[in-house]
């Protein structure tokens, strides 16, 4: 189905999310929209699959005018959508998952449903266990049921909303095999995202956003530099590697073993110097955070030892790590990092941990402006932290840890983040390894591995490699040892 | 003989604990979609006055249910309205409601103080048992609500409302639709429960002496033990049901015991049974456990996990679409 969309408007208070945007989406294709956070991508998408109402602006398919305001009308025409964070339902099975939304009997057949899941699944080699609960699934397995459930429904044009974010890079390669599939086919599809990467490898032409502006479009062959310069308005050098020189042992982790209801680890083994970087490497949930929060001291090991600059740690409280020099930055900057409702300026507050009655907000308000112009961030200091971009969260989290710091540990760094803020948050978390602390971070991005680590420890469901020295090592190693070759 | 009495004090119990049923089977339905009708407590206090108004009146008593289970509606859709198209604290319109319709039914009931009044008749079973249309519509609505929610397309489109009504939503589900809609259904069928009493269990209208008040808190506690789903609430009512016969039945064995622990002790061993079910969820335990030997542990796991109950997600927050 060719998709027209023409002078598309739409704004939230002030911030105009979507300026006099007219584009084509020929059938068969697969288009790209580029941009970095906050261009208002997603924003032109959700209107298109009607979640979102238009203040002004036209739609046509296929030539004919249509009117679309809700997902049912969406559906109607066959616009489906996969949302950035999944819309589907954590408790359900996957297979009554599939079936909510779908017309059919009063009394559901759920051995066919499973069949029809299962075969669907199978054509595009996904692993999709229709009994499975959704919340058991890893978020790739959750994208891939999602897929399966639009093309059940018979969509017609498939949107998709930074599908690569938070999956391993084996889904990630059937994902675009399934696309390149679908599109073969006859399928529209309209692939968002910020990573220049996905964009080179998949798509066959591609929009450019910036601030709610369509900048430009472009077919392949792909010119990167041209990419960048419509992204930012400028271009950026690919940061260089460069080493700290290393101290003394500042992490020594020795026969830890650490377990949840899901999963243990166990005889892990890890010494960090300070001024070194280690990324520690897998699929979702094989151990990583495991191992980061037992060195943050958020969870109790079952055995081993935790030391931090030469104190034992081991089940100590939180507070002793705290003191010992050591952060933690979760991935769920919203939910584990920072305090919704509450401003910069308050934060600020919260940071400073002091235990004085009453609050001197002048001095606050001083802290919070300081921290914004040292960090960058685009915020002011009265902006409730939620209302902010995830790479602007992300600085507000680096601005508020204290100077003095000789562990930093982080999950997902540069999750969800765009080129700029990523490597304005590397370039400060360098800063912190040349005054001599040292980073542990784990991340599913293997570039972003190999690019900005020492070492890098590969993680297979419980299981540590040792470490691996990240000069002259491979992406493509790195991607089968995630698989698990050289586990056995 | 013993167990004879016995499988009669049980019937009693059957019957004694329907008004109960109805209230726990309609609040889950409408929590399962989101909302929380904290009403519950007035709401079956004002439906039992007015079903009994209405059935003495008309001397008809499906005209008086049918009274009960519009009241309910009404008070439901005063929730649904605020908390929905308001989008109002669901707690603070539900609590100030409890109130308000409690105090209205005292108002309002006073013209109906005492009067005699029409009763559910009870046909006779052998063995000495009986068994009345009200206790038979209880066990009903158990069985329709389970197989509503879990074996009919609806009903799981309406178990994913209140777990994720963005989800539920760009599947092309009218969402505040539906939570009126269920909200209003399961406040009709909480509303059976005051006719329940009024004509049925505790037949007639006596004001603040009736002994209903709090009866509509103790529900909403039975939702969240039966982990929002009818089998599970319907046995945690039957349960309260048994623990208050007991009171009454063990009084005449156990002389020594002052009556009024007797009639005070469901309520604690409630809280108890409402901790242990949901003692699974807490992180201690899980690690306590994990040190057990491997048979006993997965046992025990399973049993836990079996207990284990999440709220729907959604519950208590209102949706824009």
């Amino acid at each position: 189905m060719n998709v027209e969309l023409r002078n598309i408007q739409k704004t939230f208070g002030p911030v105009r999310a979507n300026d006099d945007i007219s584009l084509t989406i020929p059938a068969g294709t697969i288009y790209g929209i580029l941009g970095e956070n906050g261009a208002g991508k997603s924003t032109l998408l959700k209107i298109l699959s009607g979640y979102l109402r238009a203040d002004s602006g036209a739609l046509l398919l296929d030539g004919r005018p249509a009117v679309i305001r809700s997902p049912a009308d969406g559906i109607r025409h066959g616009i489906g959508m996969l949302h950035q964070d999944p819309l589907d339902f954590p408790p359900m099975e996957a297979v009554d998952d599939f079936m909510v939304g779908r017309s059919g009997k009063f009394f559901p057949d759920r051995k066919r449903a499973c069949a029809e899941l299962g075969k669907l699944a199978g054509d595009f080699d996904f692993s999709v266990d229709p009994e499975a609960r959704v919340d058991s699934l890893t978020v790739g397995e959750r994208q891939q049921l999602e897929i399966v459930r639009l093309l059940a429904i018979g969509v017609r044009v498939l949107i998709l909303d930074e599908p690569t974010t938070g999956i391993s890079a084996g889904q990630k390669q059937k994902l675009f095999q399934a696309l390149r599939q679908l599109s073969g086919q006859g399928m529209t599809i309209v692939f968002v995202t910020h990573k220049l990467r996905d964009v080179e490898e998949l798509c066959g032409q591609v929009a450019v956003f910036r601030q709610g502006r369509l900048i430009g479009e472009t077919a392949r062959p792909f010119d990167e530099g041209a990419l960048v310069r419509m992204m930012f308005d400028r271009e950026f050098e690919r940061p260089h590697r460069s080493r700290a020189a290393l101290g003394e042992t500042v992490l020594e982790v020795r026969d830890l073993s650490v377990e949840d209801r899901r999963l243990s680890v166990s005889g892990a083994n890890l010494e960090l110097k300070r001024g070194e970087i280690v990324g520690l490497a897998g699929m979702d949930g094989s151990g990583q955070e495991l191992l980061l929060r037992a060195c943050a001291g958020l969870i109790r090991p079952v055995g081993g030892r935790v030391c931090v600059s030469g104190r034992n740690l081991t089940r100590r409280p939180y507070r002793e790590f705290l003191d010992a020099g050591v952060a933690y930055l979760p991935a769920a900057r919203m939910e584990a990092g920072l305090v919704r409702g509450l401003t910069v300026t308050e934060h600020c507050v919260l940071a400073a941990g002091r235990n004085n009655f009453s609050i001197d907000w002048t001095g606050a308000e001083r802290q919070a402006l300081k921290r914004i112009s040292d960090f960058d961030i685009r915020a002011r200091p009265s902006s409730p932290v939620e209302s902010l971009s995830g790479g602007n969260q992300q600085r507000v989290l680096l601005s508020l840890l204290k100077e003095d710091l000789r562990l930093i540990l982080l999950e997902h760094p540069t999750r969800g983040l765009d080129i700029e803020s990523s490597i304005y948050i590397w370039d400060q978390l360098k800063k912190r390894c040349q005054n001599g602390a040292g980073v542990l971070f784990m991340s599913s991005d293997i570039d972003e591995l190999l690019q900005y680590s020492d070492r890098v420890v590969v993680f297979f469901s419980g299981r540590m490699s040792a470490p691996l020295d990240a000069a002259g090592l491979r992406a493509e190693t790195i991607g089968q040892r995630i698989g698990g070759v050289g586990f056995e | 003989m013993c167990g004879e009495n016995m499988l009669i004090g049980l019937a009693g119990v059957l019957a004694a604990t329907a008004p109960l049923i109805f209230a726990v089977v309609g609040e889950t339905i409408t929590e399962r979609a989101g909302v929380i009708n904290l009403s519950l407590n007035g709401l079956i206090l004002l439906s039992a006055m007015g079903s009994f108004a209405v059935a003495v009146t008309t001397d008809s008593l499906v005209l008086g249910f049918l009274a009960g289970a519009g009241i309910g509606a009404a008070v439901a859709l005063v929730v649904a309205f605020c908390s929905i198209t308001l989008r109002q604290s669901q707690v603070a319109v539900g609590f100030v409601l409890a109130l308000l319709c409690r105090d209205l039914s005292y108002f309002l009931g006073n013209p109906f103080m005492n009067r005699p009044g029409p009763v559910v008749p009870s046909f006779r079973l052998p063995h000495a048992l009986s068994i009345d249309t009200v206790t038979v519509l209880s066990l009903a609505a158990i069985v329709l609500a389970w197989v509503w929610f879990f074996k009919t397309r609806p009903g799981l489109v309406l178990r994913g409302l209140g777990e994720q009504p963005a989800a539920a939503y760009v599947r092309g589900v009218p969402v505040n639709r539906l939570r009126y809609l269920y909200t209003m259904l399961g406040g009709a069928v909480v509303g059976l429960a005051g006719p329940a009493y009024s004509l049925s269990v505790k037949a007639g209208w006596r004001g603040t002496i009736s002994g209903l008040d709090g009866i509509g808190w103790i529900a909403l506690a039975i939702v969240i033990f039966g982990g929002w789903n009818p089998v599970r609430a319907a046995l945690g009512a039957y349960l309260f049901g048994i623990l208050q016969w007991l009171g009454v039945a063990l009084q005449p064995a156990l002389p020594g015991v002052p009556s009024q622990v007797l009639q005070v002790a469901p309520f604690p061993v409630m809280i108890l049974t409402l901790l242990f079910v949901s003692i699974g969820n807490a992180e201690w335990v899980a690690r306590t456990i994990s040190r057990l030997p491997l048979r006993g542990r997965r046992f025990l796991t399973r049993a836990l996990r079996s207990l284990e109950a999440r709220p729907p997600a959604s519950l208590g927050v209102p949706f824009e679409g």
